[in-house]
């Protein structure tokens, strides 16, 4: 009965109710959307990094993946003390260069891998081979956009490619064997994929025993952090990084971030209890002289109270389940804006939903939506009937 | 329930069908009420108002007792005293023999759920239950079963005459059968004592002489009613009238004709 006289309550104005509930959804919404970016970025960077399970990466002494041209010199001598190491389960080389495909007068340019297709941790195959032997490539679906080639179809490729002479340090006519999805890249980067000797070929003598990259995976159990210092003692102008140290470095740079939106996500919270109490009070101050009737015809306090916290959490409830909707809606949709930035992967999200987290920020509101009606209902229970009821007469 | 015999709950018991016991001739019967030196007085805008002046009286089982007196007399501090939902300051009051003055919170909201019914002149019904919702309301507070206060509740909306209403809800009904499915919520526990105050004071004429029949009709069937009222009509159809004047008893007619 209890429930029934909270929710008729709530329904007696139906639309301040409704208000009431998309004030908490909007609350629940930016609180979640808060807890989602907050350890969403650090967690989904880590899934970036994972995303093959390679716990290492092994770049150019003083540099990140990527970030510089910097190759590493005498590389398949770096690669077999890698693969000797009895901790070290997988290597995958990673050559990175820039390459055009040319068909008559046009120049497209693309970002090409050369990898060891067999043990390659950079990319899916959508459709289609793999780049299994040198005159093999397999290319993304912006890159199939660019060019408008399509599978099958031969390749004119060329790395080091001077388009005001038309010179190029390397040229492959490479048959396009497979579609790929790439983890690294920005979505609408064009990219290839080649067999690692033949990109260190075509991009001439001085990178042909060059990487730019090494990922390592560690076997399981065995300490990265030992293997990663191992790396940098024994092979020399490296850097190694694993990426538990990535993801600390990522999250020390985020940290602000982070607290920002530590504090949005609390004045939600804040916000969504303010809302709860106003709305509960208002509604309690309205009906004094019923709750003072129910009260004399032998309805106990507890249960007064229990009421009006029904209709706290009610609200909170109905609130949060909606907040999630809207919250997942809306974390969704930034995502979509933000993948477009240029430069940022496919696979990263800013806003990633972890069900933990995500239940506990909920949650958490629902309970401050149960305290929410906490004084007001103490208030109602403790009106003295027979004084409320002679107010109520004279007004 | 407490246990109480007598005509406690009579009107309730004869609406079911079932005949309320024959009160055992006794030396000395408990009266239903028992005001002892009772006064209530309390502060307002810095002085002490005195609204009941130690009044003593008794009211037997099954009167029908209507207090009447000017606006401010202490009319309704007395039945709010009666009824439990305001403590004396001085003296006692007695409700069936037990001693209601010095109940905690708890006991008194016990007491009032299954020994008093109230009758409030502005009906305070839930607006967003039916009538049959708000007058299951009491029972539903005792711990009755959902089917079994589901037929009482019925049981007295026809009582009162609105067994056709069950499902309206107030904003459906008029002012008298509001206050009709008020005095159903009344008698709902089957209460020992039955007040009203202004039952009739938003009501006009015609249906205000239809509670009266009301209050008649259940009066009849064994229920003690206290009504505080100026409506003169209401006070000629109660057997006894109290007088009050500055929180004193001043008149008590016909008293020891119930």
């Amino acid at each position: 009965m209890r429930a029934a006289l909270a929710s008729a309550a709530l329904q007696r104005h139906p639309v301040r109710t409704l208000l009431a509930v998309l004030g908490v959804a909007v609350s629940a919404a930016l609180l979640l959307d808060m807890v989602m970016l907050a350890s969403g970025m650090r967690e989904s960077f880590r899934q970036f990094l994972l995303i093959q399970g390679f716990q290492l990466r092994v770049s150019p002494k003083g540099t990140l993946p990527f970030d510089s041209e910097a190759t590493i010199e005498r590389a398949g001598a770096a690669l077999a003390t890698l693969r000797a190491h009895p901790d070290v389960v997988t290597v995958s080389p990673i050559l990175g260069a820039q390459t055009h495909t040319l068909r008559g007068d046009s120049a497209h340019t693309a970002f090409a891998v050369g990898v060891d297709p067999g043990v390659q941790g950079d990319y899916e195959l959508l459709r289609g081979a793999n780049a299994s032997a040198p005159d093999r490539v397999v290319a993304n679906e912006a890159y199939l956009r660019l060019t408008g080639r399509r599978l099958g179809d031969t390749l004119d490729v060329v790395v080091g490619f001077d388009p005001q002479f038309r010179s190029y340090t390397g040229r492959r006519a490479l048959v396009l064997v497979g579609v790929g999805r790439f983890y690294y890249t920005a979505t609408n980067q064009a990219v290839l994929a080649v067999p690692l000797a033949t990109l260190q070929a075509m991009s001439g003598a001085a990178r042909a025993d060059r990487v730019s990259l090494f990922m390592a995976k560690v076997r399981a159990g065995a300490s990265v952090e030992a293997v990663r210092a191992w790396i940098e003692r024994t092979i020399p102008k490296v850097t190694a990084i694993s990426t538990e140290t990535a993801v600390a470095q990522v999250e020390e740079r985020l940290g602000y971030f982070r607290q920002l939106a530590f504090i949005l996500g609390a004045i939600s919270l804040v916000v969504g209890f303010l809302l709860v109490t106003t709305l509960v009070t208002v509604s309690v101050n309205e009906r004094v002289g019923e709750i003072a009737v129910m009260r004399a015809m032998g309805v106990s306090r507890a249960h007064v109270v229990q009421q009006i916290v029904l209709e706290g959490f009610a609200i909170s409830l109905a609130g949060a389940v909606l907040g999630l909707l809207l919250g997942l809606g809306t974390a969704r949709y930034l995502n979509a804006i933000l993948s477009d930035f240029p430069g940022l992967p496919a696979t990263f999200d800013f806003f990633l939903f972890q069900p933990g987290a995500a239940w506990r920020s909920l949650g958490l509101l629902v309970l401050s939506g149960i305290l929410a009606g906490i004084y007001p209902s103490w208030r109602a229970s403790s009106l003295p009937i027979a004084t409320t009821l002679r107010r109520e007469a004279v007004a | 329930m407490t246990g109480d015999g007598g005509r406690r709950g009579a009107a309730a018991r004869a609406v079911a069908g079932v005949q309320p016991p024959v009160a055992q001739p006794s030396s000395a019967p408990v009266p239903a009420v028992r005001a002892v030196a009772l006064a209530r007085s309390y502060p307002m805008g810095g002085e002490e108002v005195r609204a009941v002046r130690g009044v003593t009286f008794d009211i037997a089982d099954g009167e029908y007792v209507a207090v009447v007196g000017p606006s401010g007399c202490g009319k309704s501090t007395l039945l709010n005293l009666l009824g439990v939902i305001d403590r004396p300051t001085a003296g006692s009051v007695a409700v069936r023999g037990r001693d209601v003055s010095a109940m905690s919170d708890r006991e008194a909201t016990r007491f009032r759920l299954h020994n008093v019914g109230f009758v409030f002149q502005r009906f305070y019904l839930m607006p967003t239950l039916s009538a049959r919702e708000n007058v299951e309301l009491p029972m539903a507070e005792a711990g009755v079963g959902r089917a079994e206060r589901r037929a009482r509740a019925l049981e007295l909306l026809r009582y009162v005459g609105l067994g056709a209403r069950e499902r309206h809800r107030p904003s459906q009904l008029s002012g008298g059968e509001q206050q009709r499915v008020a005095i159903a919520r009344a008698l709902a526990n089957s209460p020992a004592l039955l007040l009203a105050d202004e039952p009739t004071g938003e009501l006009d004429a015609r249906t205000g002489a239809e509670i009266i029949d009301l209050f008649g009709r259940l009066n009849a069937d064994g229920t003690t009613i206290v009504v505080v009222t100026h409506d003169e009509e209401l006070a000629r159809a109660a057997r006894r009238v109290i007088h009050m004047r500055d929180g004193e008893i001043v008149r008590d007619e016909g008293r020891g004709t119930g």
